[in-house]
């Protein structure tokens, strides 16, 4: 049981909440860890925050350096206006961010290794730029879909594309974090089950080879991290690019 | 833990979209949702009413000081620069003043040694004309007392010679005659 690489991600209901119909609604495992992420972001800026020195402490400087991280990252990729989604954007990528660093931790859980998370995030941001790209352009936010300078013959074939790419957008988006996280943390458990089925399989000597897999688990958690920090930028980058198009369509 | 999970899997048998891999398992998901949109909804409150304005309000103050502190800094080199000017001004109007000083006394002093030069001139001019009248009335003195002592010495050696005292017109015209020469 222990060493069944997709027991990490079972789904444990502490106490149930309502039902609805047939369906009952849990306060799970995984609503625990995005509260717990809610309180470790917002206790890490205002903390961060708490002093507001002119010479910031390591802390406030940490806090800053998210902010203008992200700040840089929507200036650079959905320009100024862009900035009016800075706090969504912040949002999204801390909350990913700090649900991918939580799931590194052992016997945690990794919320943003569930399909349905991801892709609720990844649904609520195409929502954001449909809606916002209507509301602000109207009709021409479909020139999004019409290129400039496209030979009239094979124009129809292009807005099908672009209209094709731009509706699989949620998919590739919420799919590339969920898949990302899910395959590292199954191909660390793995590694790790190796190390218990060599030793109880062989003895002394097989935890002694056990060192093997568990070096190659150091390589992984290193790999893991980067990719957790990876992940949640590419995460919110995307966004970022996404929104661009929202505020300026047409290429 | 694991205890948890055989009563969670007990306490669900299989319903709709039951599998055996966690991530598809539907029946997980209305609670997935209901619990993101929360803490989703929750975190983007607390971010945009309350942390980001913090954290960037610390960022603006630390631009706003950095920024106050070069206008300063500009401030004050503005005013060195028009204190330098000024002392540089001053200096060269002392410069100026001193020269113009010496030019006066010089010119003052050059013009009274002119002045003393041109009175002791005119007060030897004065001597010296003087002087030459009174060379030229002792002259002419002299002349006529030469002739008055030419004219006796004359009368007395003609006398002296033939013994009897000549015409007076005589030795006045013979002495008159002899001077010319």
């Amino acid at each position: 049981m222990a060493a069944d690489p997709i027991h990490q991600f079972r789904i444990v209901e502490l106490f149930p909440i309502a039902h609805i119909g047939n369906t009952e609604i849990a306060f799970t495992n995984s609503a625990m860890f995005m509260f717990a992420a809610v309180i470790i972001i917002t206790a890490f800026l205002i903390i961060g925050t708490a002093k507001k020195s002119l010479v910031p402490s390591r802390l406030q400087s940490a806090a800053e350096l998210s902010y203008e991280f992200v700040a840089t990252t929507v200036r650079s990729t959905a320009g100024h206006e862009g900035m009016k989604f800075f706090p969504f954007v912040f949002t999204l990528f801390m909350f990913v961010l700090t649900l991918n660093f939580i799931g590194l931790v052992p016997y945690t859980f990794t919320v943003t290794s569930h399909i349905i998370v991801t892709a609720a995030l990844a649904i609520m941001v195409f929502l954001t730029v449909l809606l916002y790209g209507l509301y602000r352009h109207g009709f021409h936010f479909f020139n999004l879909f019409v290129p400039k300078g496209v030979p009239i013959a094979i124009l129809p074939l292009i807005v099908f594309i672009e209209v094709l790419s731009f509706v699989s957008r949620p998919i590739s988006h919420s799919v590339r974090l969920f898949a990302n996280m899910l395959a590292g943390h199954i191909t660390l458990q793995v590694f790790a089950g190796f190390i218990i089925l060599m030793g109880t399989a062989m003895g002394a000597i097989g935890w002694i080879g056990g060192i093997l897999p568990f070096g190659m688990i150091v390589i992984l958690m290193a790999l893991e991290t980067l990719v957790a920090f990876l992940q949640a930028y590419v995460f919110a980058i995307l966004t970022c690019i996404y929104l661009n198009d929202a505020i300026h369509p047409g290429h | 833990m694991a205890e948890q999970q055989h009563t969670t899997s007990t306490e669900h048998p299989a319903e709709g979209g039951h599998g055996g891999f966690p991530p598809f398992q539907s029946n997980t998901y209305a609670s997935q949702l209901v619990w993101l949109a929360i803490a989703f909804v929750l975190l983007f409150v607390l971010m945009s009413k309350w942390a980001l304005p913090r954290v960037g309000s610390a960022i603006e103050n630390r631009q706003k000081r950095i920024d106050d502190d070069i206008a300063e800094a500009g401030k004050l080199k503005e005013q060195s620069d028009a204190a330098v000017a000024a002392y540089e001004k001053a200096l060269a109007d002392a410069r100026a003043n001193a020269q113009a000083i010496a030019n006066e006394t010089r010119d003052k002093q050059a013009a009274e040694a002119e002045a003393r030069r041109k009175t002791l001139e005119d007060e030897l001019n004065v001597k010296l004309t003087e002087a030459e009248k009174t060379i030229a009335a002792t002259k002419q003195s002299a002349m006529s007392n030469v002739r008055g002592i030419a004219e006796d010495a004359t009368r007395a050696i003609v006398e002296r010679l033939i013994g009897k005292a000549p015409n007076d017109q005589a030795v006045t015209a013979a002495v008159a005659d002899a001077l010319k020469r």
